[in-house]
């Protein structure tokens, strides 16, 4: 592969464009296709589409019987955590160690402080403010876990807008029916807000902060790897 | 969501690493797992960054094949020319390697930086 092509390849990758490698297995001739920016006339436009959709790479013959592999790059994963609160504490390590790429936004300077979090990856902002610099998109999943609607209800209506692949909101049952409430004000569907993970996580008993971060993360895992039928 | 792009730890990028590499001047090829039967450990799209010392990053096969692959991936860095290898049951007296489960790989060799050479 020429350096410059597995330059653009690397851009695309770290500025979280899905992005599709097409390698002729008998002349070793490379180029790549961007999702969102494929020409009609593309002989692999309709198998692109596909791709993007699926993310599986694979070989393909094309029209004159070539045999070309197809590698995709969709985005990996990331995982937005509103609130900076014993749970994240744990859940950050966890998640990163599962590959997610992960943030941290809390407005409240005692909460989000770099002696509790690595600076790297805390915003110590309010939601409104983050999100408008840095957009959910459909590659991520969102966990609201500081208790207050203040914070916690701006990014579950982003994230629901937007798609994300999870939305979990931290919370009891009665908790929950008062956020339900404020969605539908805000003109969210009774569709979309069942698509709201609460009580938060996979139902394992789960206690402490640390177990219950197991316990969302492995939500957020089922969400990313299951069907949503088989969840 | 495809499994082949998210790295284990941070910073294990293959991709990166094989662009840091060529970069850095090193000689390199990349091994692609583009087809796979049976059980095979890593799923199709799976990277190995090699340099011409062996030095190698990523996995093909969990392990049971990188040996093999090292060894033709120093043949393409010096031969300019890609190769494609196939593993398994059914090729275990040619390349005196398989795979313990019993599965079939097919891996994509190909140098890395051809064009700046």
């Amino acid at each position: 592969m020429d350096v410059t092509l597995l330059q653009e390849l690397n851009q695309a990758r770290a500025a979280r464009r899905a992005v599709m490698l097409v390698t002729h297995l008998d002349t070793g001739a490379q180029r790549l296709i961007h999702r969102g920016d494929v020409a009609e006339t593309d002989p692999l436009a309709e198998e692109a589409g596909k791709r993007f959709l699926s993310g599986k790479s694979g070989l393909f013959s094309d029209a004159d019987g070539a045999e070309l592999f197809l590698t995709v790059h969709l985005p990996p994963p990331r995982l937005v955590i509103i609130g900076a609160v014993h749970i994240s504490k744990a859940l950050v390590p966890m998640a990163q160690l599962a590959g997610f790429d992960v943030r941290v936004i809390d407005p409240r300077g005692a909460f989000a402080t770099e002696a509790r979090f690595p600076a790297e990856l805390l915003h110590a902002d309010w939601p409104e403010d983050v999100l408008a610099q840095h957009p959910l998109d459909p590659y991520t999943a969102l966990a609201a876990v500081t208790h207050d609607p203040k914070i916690d209800d701006f990014p579950l209506e982003q994230a629901l807008r937007t798609g994300c692949f999870y939305v979990g909101a931290l919370g009891s049952r009665k908790t929950h029916g008062k956020r339900v409430e404020r969605l539908l004000a805000a003109g969210l569907s009774e569709a979309q807000i069942q698509r709201i993970d609460a009580p938060i996580g996979l139902s394992i008993g789960a206690a402490s902060p640390a177990e219950i971060a197991v316990s969302v993360l492995a939500s957020i895992i089922a969400a990313l790897r299951l069907p949503a039928e088989t969840r | 969501m495809s499994e082949t792009t998210a790295s284990l730890l941070p910073g294990q990028d293959v991709l990166e690493t094989a662009e840091t590499w060529a970069r850095e001047g090193r000689l390199t090829a990349l091994a692609t797992v583009i087809e796979t039967w049976g059980s095979a450990p890593r799923p199709v799209g799976s990277h190995l960054v090699i340099d011409s010392d062996g030095q190698f990053e990523g996995s093909v096969s969990g392990g049971c094949v990188e040996g093999a692959v090292i060894t033709e991936a120093l043949d393409v860095i010096e031969s300019r020319v890609p190769k494609i290898l196939e593993f398994g049951v059914a090729d275990e007296t040619a390349w005196r390697v398989g795979l313990s489960c019993g599965g079939r790989i097919r891996v994509y060799v190909e140098p890395l930086g051809g064009a700046t050479l």
